[in-house]
């Protein structure tokens, strides 16, 4: 029973140490013996965070309801209709799951951006413009790209919800003498507010610690949130640690007001929903003529969503220099990518990229694994609190746990600062809900009796786990690697902070590069990243499906 | 007065093990007031057929008319909404986010003829004292027990008196003791109502408890049709006699006055189809054949070795080895009966129903007990 305790205490270290640690500092100022409020009287009496808390809410809200409305309309098109190509449609959709944030963001830097813009000159040129139709560098610009971006997840959680929908519901109202229209309003609507209600949350959230999006758009456009401005206030010199304590408690406060709230309603969310829980397959409506305005919108989807960021990154990339002009197009060539991939910085941001997300997913699902086994097998008095400390990094915006971990360095001076092994501690502990999360649904199917069976056999504690359990779990373990491998080399919002010259990782040079205006270098990047991580999915999502096989 | 009939229903489907199978050329009429059943093994094409009456499934051929009206076929399909029916589904499909009264009162807000809300209510609870349910009309629907929610439902399908009921084994989710509970009431309602029925099941003890008429479905298609007492008693083929009952397979050949087989000739009489020297098999009900310590001097009695004798209470489960084959019978529990002992079985003539053999067997047949010894 040595492993669970080291388990649960590397998890208080990984969560607990650094929150409080958030909180001390919040509370300290340079200079000054003591804990003084005076970061918190500094910051929340400057009426500028106010206009800056007016801007973040606006631009989550703005963000949750583009994804929400773009999400729910794809999945209910795909899922319920009997619309053309939807099988590859919702393939596709997934892609931009993978694709980091960054690299959407630069994207539409160069579709739609007012001065450089490709979509504004093409509309321009098409219909004599004067002046450029769309601006990415403002808040519906910030709103549209980042909402977008995450309109795939919504996607994925809808589907979930109607797949989860019994539809003898809907036919019970039918049969009830209720038309179409009026059993979408009645039954199938309702039956779907949680998962709305809860995807909004989410969404909200996600926009509110959400990086990418107001480091390269909202400081430009002098449209500050509360993300930029602590990630300002420790780019500047001399860099002030407490506004960053002061700021990030506030913006960590927020979100977990967010994530409590999603966790009661999804608690509610489970007493009203089904009443088998088992996969159905739903009736799909036929639309009749109306298939070939859903097939326009998906198409329009996957166009604005997967295709033109590509196809843009790409023509960028075979650029000499950028010009917003199709005139470039007979001067292509590949130099860029020898550039960046001769380049040591490139190579040596691979190779750390490539450590990291290895050691993150295999930390990561290997911690988690010996604590869903806790929280789930045992009756242990603290159980709860593990569950709760494992769950907490998900309300932690990514930047505010690198504001945390800087703190506890300052105040721990261990000499791993600018090492791997603190992005290491960084993306663990952003991950643990990932883990824990696929890991408790797995161990909660797996029977007790599989394990007591093994202890009366003779086996120990430990033997018993590593022969039956991780066995069992294999599956999901596998899975949940993949997403986290996948995650980890996207990551970018704590590693801003994190990174020194040596332990550079790819997203973040692509973002160095992108501010110091590189751009068809980082271009060249984006697209080789991209591409190595759909292959890399691709051939991960291959072989986790022939392990994943047992589980059918 | 609501007659539905069913005419050369065609519609493919896929079974639960998703195979893909076809509803073919499946006709019976569902006299006025009468309680009609479905009865087959899962996949067999039951409930592809009830939702096809219901307007969910869109059959590729055949007409189904209720009172002479087309609901489908003829190039005519009456949507599901239009039609007069109401409907009870396997996992109940009671709408979560409304109370018990919404629920119920639900068919009659959203149909053709829309009662003033005075009428709404009186019709939702006189629904609701119907199946018991009285009282509860404002508790939230997900609050029921798993026999209220099954309750509801048939308030829910009775609320606007509807030409047709439509129940998709509406029983299968229930514990033992319920079910046998609710099959009474189902039953009592349905004959105090007079309405039109027809019921989906695969369990051949509530088809048999519940029905007027019974069919008997295998791979999409009627097997046979008949009132519960001639579908247990005269199976038409080998499928429904081991479908609705126990019993005891005798594999012989047709000759003048019964079956060859055991060694021997069982009489018994043989239907038109069964002409000597035709493959035939021999169904007795275990509650029918008869042991005896000592040889009775009466036709049809076989000498064979009790290798079972399992008291049961108000029997004696036995299973007798007569050459290769295993009979099953019930003995009374007073009889005094050793394992191994030496009997013999009688098997009445009246009792023994002779069926074509068409190869069909059940599982069970192929098993011997004597192999595990």
């Amino acid at each position: 029973m040595v492993v669970p305790a080291l388990a649960a205490l590397l998890l208080i270290l990984l969560t607990a140490l650094p929150l409080g640690m958030l909180a001390i500092g919040s509370l300290q100022t340079e200079g000054t013996q003591g804990l003084t409020l005076a970061n918190y009287l500094g910051v929340y009496g400057d009426p500028r965070t106010y206009r800056l808390l007016q801007n973040s809410f606006l631009y989550a809200l703005g963000t949750s309801a583009v994804a929400i409305l773009l999400g729910t309309s794809l999945a209910y098109i795909v899922e319920r209709t009997n619309v053309p190509m939807r099988r590859a449609v919702f393939a596709v959709t997934l892609v931009p799951l993978i694709v980091p944030g960054i690299v959407s963001t630069i994207a539409w830097i160069y579709l739609a951006s007012g001065k450089i813009g490709v979509l504004n000159k093409l509309f321009m040129a098409l219909f004599g413009l004067q002046t450029p139709p769309f601006d990415v560098y403002g808040m519906l610009g910030m709103i549209w790209t980042e909402g977008l971006h995450l309109s795939p997840l919504v996607f994925l959680v809808m589907v979930g919800s109607m797949r989860a929908m019994d539809p003898s519901l809907e036919e019970a109202a039918v049969t009830s003498g209720a038309r179409p229209l009026r059993t979408l309003r009645m039954i199938t609507l309702p039956m779907l507010v949680p998962a709305l209600a809860a995807s909004m949350l989410i969404m909200f959230v996600r926009g509110l610690e959400s990086f990418e999006v107001p480091a390269l758009l909202g400081i430009p456009a002098r449209i500050p949130v509360f993300t930029s401005e602590i990630y300002l206030a420790l780019r500047q010199y001399p860099q002030d640690y407490g506004v960053a304590g002061a700021l990030g408690m506030g913006l960590l406060l927020v979100s977990a007001v967010g994530v409590w709230t999603y966790g009661r309603l999804t608690r509610r969310a489970e007493r009203f929903a089904t009443i088998t829980g088992k996969g159905y397959r739903p009736r799909r409506i036929d639309l009749g003529k109306w298939r070939w305005v859903a097939l326009t919108f998906m198409v329009a989807y996957v166009l604005v969503v997967v295709v033109l960021p590509f196809l843009v990154l790409l023509f960028v990339s075979l650029l000499p220099f950028y010009i917003p002009s199709f005139d470039m197009l007979q001067r292509l060539t590949l130099k860029n990518y020898v550039t960046v991939l001769e380049h040591p910085d490139t190579l040596l941001a691979a190779r750390n990229s490539l450590i990291l997300a290895i050691a993150s997913a295999s930390i990561t699902m290997a911690l988690t694994a010996v604590i869903a086994w806790i929280v789930i097998r045992t009756r242990l008095p603290g159980r709860r609190f593990l569950d709760l400390l494992a769950f907490l990094p998900i309300g932690i915006p990514g930047l505010v746990l690198a504001v945390a971990i800087v703190f506890e360095l300052v105040n721990f001076p261990i000499p791993i600062y600018g090492t791997l092994a603190i992005l290491v501690i960084a993306y663990v502990t952003r991950y643990l809900p990932y883990g824990m999360r696929t890991n408790s649904a797995a161990m909660l199917q797996l029977h007790r009796e599989l394990e007591e069976a093994a202890a009366a056999a003779g086996a120990s504690w430990w033997i018993t786990f590593r022969r039956i359990v991780v066995p069992l779990l294999w599956p999901s373990l596998v899975a949940g690697w993949i997403y986290v491998f996948v995650v980890s080399v996207r990551e970018l919002s704590s590693s801003v902070l994190l990174v020194s010259p040596q332990s550079v990782v790819i997203s973040f040079v692509i973002f160095d590069l992108q501010v110091s205006g590189q751009s068809t270098a980082v271009a060249a990047l984006s697209v080789v990243l991209v591409v190595a991580l759909v292959v890399i999915v691709g051939l991960t999502q291959g072989v986790s499906r022939r392990v994943g096989v047992r589980e059918g | 007065m609501a007659v539905l009939t069913v005419e050369s229903l065609r519609k493919t489907y896929t079974t639960d093990r998703g195979g893909v199978l076809a509803v073919e050329d499946v006709s019976f009429t569902v006299e006025d007031g009468r309680f009609y059943t479905l009865l087959g093994p899962s996949g067999c094409g039951k409930t592809t057929t009830l939702r096809s009456i219901a307007g969910l499934e869109r059959p590729e051929g055949g007409v189904i008319r209720l009172d002479g009206a087309v609901l489908s076929g003829e190039g005519r399909f009456v949507p599901p909404y239009e039609r007069d029916l109401g409907m009870v589904f396997q996992s109940y499909a009671i709408w979560p986010h409304m109370s018990v009264f919404e629920n119920v009162a639900f068919p009659l807000r959203v149909g053709k003829v829309r009662p003033s809300s005075g009428e709404v209510k009186r019709l939702v609870e006189e629904a609701l004292a119907l199946v018991g349910l009285e009282g509860l009309e404002d508790r939230p629907a997900p609050q029921l027990s798993g026999g209220q929610q099954q309750r509801l439902a048939l308030a829910r399908a009775l609320v606007r008196s509807p030409k047709l009921l439509l129940l998709d084994e509406p029983l299968s989710n229930l514990d033992a003791k319920l079910r046998e509970r609710m099959r009474i009431e189902l039953r009592e309602l349905q004959r105090r109502l007079r309405i039109t029925t027809v019921y989906v099941t695969h369990d051949q003890g509530e088809a048999l408890f519940l029905s007027h008429r019974v069919a008997v479905m295998h791979a999409g298609r009627i097997v046979q049709e008949a009132a519960p007492r001639d579908i247990y008693a005269q199976p038409s083929s080998p499928f429904v006699a081991d479908f609705v009952g126990l019993g005891t397979f005798l594999e012989g050949e047709a000759t003048v006055g019964g079956v060859r087989t055991l060694g021997s000739v069982v009489r018994c009489a043989l239907p038109p189809e069964l002409a000597p020297g035709a493959p035939a098999l021999i169904v007795v009900r275990p509650e029918s054949v008869r042991v005896h310590p000592v040889a009775p001097d009466v036709p049809n009695v076989f000498a064979g070795q009790l290798r079972v004798a399992a008291f049961l209470g108000d029997h004696l489960d036995c299973l007798v080895q007569v050459g290769g084959v295993l009979v099953r019978a019930r003995a009374h529990p007073g009889m005094d009966l050793r394992r191994e002992q030496q009997v013999w079985v009688e098997l009445p003539p009246q009792e023994c129903v002779a069926v074509r053999d068409d190869g069909w067997r059940p599982r069970a047949l192929t098993d011997r007990i004597g192999d595990e010894d």
